[in-house]
């Protein structure tokens, strides 16, 4: 096991490389100057003097490959340069960042998982009743609501509801404070994106739950279980949940992934200061060096999350063995 | 009528009563005194801005979070801030009368400021801020180093003098000077290192640094050692970054925010102002911002003057206005100076130029007549525009609407930041949807905007001509307000209608919401104006 863990890991670093050449490379074909955009997005007059010393700064006046090996020697020692538009190093936009994306993907997961997996179960033990319709239509609503919408939706409730009860419209905090220095403050601002959020993830894992459970419990062994006079829930919990959970588990990984940095429009909606935010503004300031650490994050975040996920594997299914 | 002892008669009351009516009718309300106290929430509408130095960067988003840090020489009069020649101190004593023609200016500074660490500020600051922002050493970048041409040099004979020493004489200089991103940083250490700034904060205005979270917010506390006692009368702000106007709506709206100081939609003024009633206050100005829609005369058939004039006569600015009023943050018909200016045109003189005709339907029949003569009847071409959508795609919409009306088909390209400088650096647009924003109302500087490329990098029209450069440097050279009225005229009735170089839309029209405990603030014509806070105090 420990061999494989360090073989994935090993593996994982040219693709991550591979990811950066591709971004370096894309990021320098799109049409744009970080400088003049930084000098002129006011609409005043953009002296050529300031661009010129602009490019000097962030060393855009050499040439692609000088710029390109800089690049891969910074890499090669854990050095991700500077933030071309704040000039901060990206470590430190990313630091300053990431905890805030952490906590909500691992709140909306924990709603997700809450709300999914004994949803999902129920519906399958109440196939076909009033239950299960309803928890598939609350399946399909998640699915196929935007999750900023949602989030738009309920701020705007909770705005509603306030004014009509107190009279007053109150909404959560807005500047952010992290979970140790003010638990309560912090909850409440995160509690809704992490609702709004998390119900669309469950959604999709309480119908790939029932799928899963329904697959299992047809199989032969559980008809043995259910002969053998165990009880439903031992059946169910024992013997079923856990054989049904492999491909919610690969599922759960997949979207925690995609939480980190995945969050663009939610964020903004929410005003987190997260990774996603942080992307989009990268990319639209045509900030290089930052959009290369974050495209690296994403896909080390993947890697990552699906190593865990086939550890998880070997767990939830003794039979599974890594060379 | 009977009388009653110790009451006057009724009539004689009745009489007193209406005059006295009429006394507290006419007599204004004294002015509420300030209280002192609590902390200002606003809204930064942008994510973080590219560094914190004021000399350095162009855009809103460092104004907002760090003018309340700073002090400059000069400022538009925080209590008449919609003016466009009312300028006072704010670390000189006096505002001084120029000498030598009118090329020198002698500032005496103040003797009571301090930076936040305690230091003394003197003129030696004053004079090195103003000699890097206007000569920057190698290396150094400085904004608006082209917004000072006029200046030969700055000397400093003794710590409390500060000298200004013009190339000529000119109007454009004091407003030049009262820039508000033209902040004083301690000598000592910008010229141990000019960088310094982009990511630390050390002044010696209003409020002290406290805090800033990258992306997230930045606060300030009360100087108490602040040189215009009794000021601030806030104890503290704290400025969040929110890029999404739908956050920064709801935060106002639920208290959880002041306001915000760049403007508003006209839709989320009236969803604010039907939601909270008289708990907020809209206060409204016309905006040193415009949008031009300009050709690429590079490219045909907009070589061509007929066809941009054709294009010009098509729009029917006087109807426009108002109605694009109703939903985009546009306004005021105008020509190229700002509407509030004394230099601007009158309505009598924009009458007479093109895309500006009282008459529409004979404006776009000369239009029809100017394309068929020209060979370009049936004209089709692209638009480019900035993604933004106000007011950029709004005017855009109603452009390419009102030339339908005289038969030309334009489609709308819209572009990120980014590729859209690109495109507009490299000529390849055939109409663009540019901007001209300048950070404080200097009408003779702010029309270089349609000067040659030669002369002005950031005119993207692809013309060169000597005529309309030699119109604009001797209304830059005026220094008589009467005729350089005139001069302006010609210049702009040069550009607008017998060249027409670019074509106007309406001035943008800045909305501020603010719920009514905040006071003391007045609006200005710019975004980047009045930010200090210093004046500013809550009524709760």
């Amino acid at each position: 096991m420990q061999r494989y863990i360090l073989n994935r890991l090993l593996l994982s670093i040219p693709t991550l490389i591979g990811a950066a050449a591709l971004v370096f490379l894309l990021m320098r074909l799109i049409p744009g100057d970080i400088c003049v955009v930084r000098l002129g997005g006011g609409g005043g007059v953009v002296d050529p003097k300031a661009v010129a010393v602009c490019h000097a700064q962030l060393g855009l006046d050499r040439s692609l490959f000088l710029q390109f090996v800089d690049f891969v020697v910074g890499f090669a020692h854990g050095d991700f340069g500077i933030s071309m538009w704040s000039g901060k190093p990206v470590i430190y936009e990313i630091g300053s960042r990431i905890s805030v994306s952490l906590e909500i993907a691992i709140l909306s997961t924990v709603v997700a998982v809450a709300i999914a997996i004994p949803l999902g179960t129920l519906s399958v033990l109440r196939q076909n009743s009033w239950l299960d319709h309803i928890v598939r239509t609350v399946a399909i609503a998640g699915i196929a609501t935007p999750s900023f919408w949602l989030g738009i939706v309920s701020i705007l409730l909770v705005l509603q509801i306030s004014q009509a009860i107190t009279g007053s419209p109150w909404m959560p905090p807005i500047d952010y404070v992290s979970l140790w220095s003010d638990p309560l403050r912090n909850l409440s601002i995160v509690i809704l994106p992490a609702l709004t959020i998390g119900y669309r993830y469950s959604a999709v894992t309480m119908r790939m739950t029932r799928s899963a459970m329904l697959e299992v419990l047809r199989e032969d062994y559980i008809r043995t279980a259910r002969a053998k006079g165990l009880l439903e829930q031992l059946v169910v919990n024992r013997h079923a949940l856990k054989n049904a959970m492999l491909p919610v588990v690969t599922l759960i990984g997949i979207e925690f992934a995609f939480l980190i940095g995945g969050l663009v429009v939610t964020e903004q909606v929410f005003n987190l200061n997260g990774i996603g935010r942080l992307f989009v503004q990268a990319v639209q300031n045509q900030d290089y060096t930052l959009t290369q650490a974050l495209v690296m994050l994403t896909v080390a975040v993947f890697i990552l999350t699906n190593l865990v996920v086939d550890v998880l594997y070997a767990w939830l299914d003794p039979r599974i063995r890594f060379g | 009528m009977t009388r009653r002892s110790g009451s006057l008669p009724a009539n004689v009351a009745g009489a007193l009563s209406a005059i006295l009516v009429a006394v507290l009718a006419t007599t204004p309300a004294p002015a509420q005194e300030p209280k002192r106290g609590g902390t200002l929430t606003y809204m930064i509408p942008a994510d973080a801005p590219p560094s914190l130095d004021g000399h350095k960067e162009n855009t809103f988003a460092t104004l907002h979070a760090t003018a309340p840090f700073y002090s400059t020489l000069i400022a538009v009069n925080p209590d008449n801030p919609s003016s466009t020649t009312d300028f006072v101190c704010d670390l000189c004593t006096e505002m001084p009368k120029p000498t030598d023609d009118g090329k020198t200016y002698t500032f005496k500074i103040r003797k009571d400021v301090k930076f936040h660490d305690g230091t003394p500020l003197t003129a030696a600051d004053v004079a090195k801020n103003w000699e890097y922002i206007i000569h920057p050493p190698k290396g150094v970048s400085s904004a608006r180093e082209s917004y000072m041409v006029m200046v030969d040099k700055v000397e400093n004979p003794d710590p409390e003098t500060v000298i200004f020493k013009l190339k000529f004489a000119t109007t454009a200089f004091l407003p030049a000077l009262a820039d508000p991103f033209a902040y004083i940083y301690p000598k000592g250490q910008l010229e141990k290192d000019p960088t310094w700034f982009e990511k630390n904060v050390m002044g010696s205005g209003p409020f002290k640094f406290e805090s800033y979270d990258i992306g997230q917010s930045i606060k300030g506390v009360r100087n108490t050692d602040y040189y215009h006692k009794g000021q601030p009368y806030l104890d503290g702000f704290n400025a969040i970054f929110a890029a999404k106007q739908s956050v920064r709506v709801d935060a106002i709206r639920s208290d959880r925010a002041a306001t915000e100081f760049r403007g508003m939609p006209p839709s989320a003024r009236d969803e604010l102002v039907k939601e909270l009633g008289n708990k907020v206050t809209v206060q409204t100005s016309d905006w040193n911002c415009v949008n031009l829609l300009t050709p690429n005369q590079k490219k045909k058939p907009f070589d061509d003057v007929r066809v941009r004039r054709a294009l010009a006569l098509a729009i029917d600015q006087w109807k426009g206005a108002p109605a694009l009023s109703k939903i985009a943050t546009v306004h005021t018909v105008g020509g190229l100076v700002f509407p509030g200016s004394p230099l601007a045109a009158t309505k009598e003189e924009l009458e007479k130029m093109a895309g500006h005709w009282p008459d529409i339907e004979k404006s776009r029949a000369e239009a029809k007549k100017l394309l068929k003569e020209a060979g370009a009847e049936n004209l089709k071409f692209e638009l480019m525009n900035r993604n933004v959508d106000q007011p950029y795609k709004f005017v855009a919409t109603w452009a390419i609407d009102e030339w339908s009306k005289i038969g030309v088909h334009a489609t709308q390209k819209v572009l990120p930041t980014g590729p859209f400088y690109d495109a507009l650096r490299h000529g390849t647009f055939e109409v663009a949807v540019e901007f001209n924003c300048q950070n404080i109302v200097n009408p003779v500087l702010d029309v270089a905007k349609v000067l040659p490329r030669s002369v002005y990098p950031e005119n993207y029209g692809g013309y060169e001509d000597q005529k309309l450069i030699d119109l604009y440097n001797a209304m830059l050279h005026e220094t008589d307000p009467a005729q350089q009225r005139v001069k302006m005229r010609a210049f702009e009735t040069y550009a607008l209608d017998t060249q027409v170089d670019t074509i106007m839309t309406p001035w943008w029209n800045r909305i501020i919401v603010h719920r009514s405990y905040m006071k003391g603030w007045k609006i200005s014509p710019s975004h980047y104006l009045n930010l200090n806070l210093a004046n500013i105090w809550l009524d709760k």
